[in-house]
């Protein structure tokens, strides 16, 4: 079917968005939580019940952003949060902004509840109750051009930048034009394009976000003396971080760029957008830029993509929680090695055996399934990885203020 | 024997990137390419790169059209590019790599 046609079934929210998936999320607040948490998720046994949380006592800015948005992300329908009882970042406070999303809330002290066995046995309840609800969710029509999707690349080797991420920008480029939205990240890993990547602006506010997003980045690496490019990238055949980036920043396509998105904040309208999850800077010692993939695939679903797509050339297993995590690969012999892990075989362009178009429609087809309800390899293994760490972040982008007088 | 291939992504590029283990002898060009084959001088794993011609010390290296570092030694045509030949004009730590493994040499831990 025509990608253009293709509709399938979502769930309404009540801002308006639709979502692909209806889950349950359960947050702890700190990490004397957490285990309640995943208990509670464990025993629950349903693969629309996830656990996210985060570790620290401190009411770090960012991470609680970061939950609100997990929060009100279209393809969450209730929300438990669990707290200890002593720390700053408050679960009824939270669970208040679920209400006011029209979802599914409900919090807990476990101090108050009387400790792990009676908070496991009340969350278990409560969950089930949740899902109970879910199940009369208003469904709507969605297409592709409801979708906002995002990209980015981890275990990057010599196919990377040759297929797997040509074939998502390209994929990019298809997503845009049907009225889609994209978001990629990865700033680090545009190291020595400034020049690519201002000639993409949209317009002049986007240039000037992509510069000052491009140097605070720069810094940043020269500061820590540090650049996104590992032993195995070297070992696999990369021998720069100009090499690598050109790689990594094949994912974008070739549309214009209408500005830079914050962790947590919504793309304000549709089109290919750029994701800053570096630290801003008086406070950088607050995390590192890129602690794992997962942290990456996070900031993503933080603003509101449906679908995460992780390009990998020397292979990878997470999945994440709240969206679903296609995982694609440009080398065909990891992806025949990691079948029962791996989605996604642009590796077929390089052995001549499809085009680039034709790799790129097999892409769509298979994120519109996804849409649609079918699980991804990651899903169906039960993996639901996260990772919320200590950030200290503008809410926008940080541009000097210009001179007025 | 399998054919052994190499991708040039952009007419520019002084390199192409080995599709295969390369050894020896003539290699197929895919890609972007205005020479059909060149001759490799030596033994290349795959996902390196090759020169496409000669390159003279401190010239850029080329792939994807822009510069992705600069030649630390003159390099004839055909021969393995990689840290012991290249380095960033960022990053200097990747010029204190070992140059098959890509493990860091610049820190001594202990």
């Amino acid at each position: 079917m025509e990608l253009n046609n293709m509709r399938w079934q979502g769930f309404a929210r009540k801002n308006g968005r639709i979502g692909i998936r209806n889950k349950v999320l359960v947050i702890y607040t700190v990490e004397c939580s957490s285990f309640v948490a995943k208990e509670i998720t464990r025993i629950s046994d349903n693969v629309d019940i996830e656990c996210v949380g985060f570790s620290g006592c401190t009411d770090n800015e960012y991470a609680v952003r970061m939950l609100i948005s997990l929060i009100r992300h279209p393809n969450v329908g209730g929300v438990l949060v669990v707290g200890l009882g002593c720390e700053y970042v408050q679960p009824e406070w939270l669970a208040n902004i679920a209400a006011e999303e029209g979802k599914q809330h409900a919090w807990m002290f476990i101090q108050t509840e009387g400790g792990t066995k009676k908070s496991i046995n009340k969350g278990v309840m409560i969950v089930h109750e949740m899902l109970d609800v879910l199940k009369e969710t208003l469904r709507v029509p969605m297409s592709i051009s409801d979708l906002v999707i995002g990209a980015e690349c981890g275990g990057s080797d010599y196919t990377s930048g040759l297929a797997g991420n040509v074939v998502v920008g390209r994929f990019y480029d298809m997503l845009i034009e049907m009225g889609g939205t994209a978001i990629f990240e990865e700033i680090v890993e545009a190291i020595g394009l400034v020049d690519l990547l201002t000639a993409r602006a949209a317009n002049e506010q986007a240039r000037d976000e992509l510069q000052y997003t491009y140097y605070k980045a720069l810094d940043y690496c020269k500061a820590v003396r540090q650049y996104s490019v590992s032993p195995g990238n070297f070992a696999g055949g990369l021998s720069t971080i100009e090499e690598k980036s050109m790689g990594a920043f094949a994912k974008s396509g070739s549309k214009p760029i209408e500005g830079v998105l914050k962790v947590a904040g919504n793309p304000p309208h549709e089109g290919l957008w750029l994701l800053d999850s570096t630290p801003d800077p008086h406070w950088m010692q607050f995390g590192i830029t890129n602690p794992n993939d997962n942290e990456g695939l996070m900031d993503l679903i933080s603003c509101g993509c449906h679908i995460v797509l992780l390009v990998t050339g020397r292979g990878n297993v997470v999945g994440s929680a709240v969206s679903p995590c296609v995982k694609i690969t440009g080398n065909s012999i990891t992806y025949a090695r990691m079948k029962d892990d791996m989605d996604f075989d642009a590796g077929l362009v390089l052995s001549g055996d499809c085009t680039l178009n034709e790799s790129a429609q097999s892409l769509a087809r298979m994120i519109a399934n996804v849409a649609s309800g079918t699980l991804t390899k990651s899903e169906v293994l039960g993996h639901k990885e996260y990772f919320i760490p200590y950030k200290y972040q503008e809410k926008q982008v940080a541009l000097p203020s210009k001179c007025t007088h | 024997m399998e054919q052994q291939m190499a991708f040039q992504i952009n007419f520019r590029d002084n390199v192409a990137t080995a599709l295969t283990e390369l050894n020896k002898g003539p290699v197929v060009l895919r890609g972007d390419s205005l020479q059909n084959v060149v001759d490799v001088k030596e033994h290349v794993l795959v996902g390196h790169k090759i020169a496409l011609r000669d390159i003279d010390y401190d010239e850029d290296i080329i792939k994807y059209g822009i510069v992705i570092g600069r030649a630390t030694q003159s390099i004839a045509k055909g021969k393995w590019v990689h840290l012991h030949c290249m380095r960033s004009i960022y990053d200097e730590r990747s010029s204190h790599l070992d140059i098959v493994t890509g493990k860091p040499k610049d820190i001594k831990y202990e």
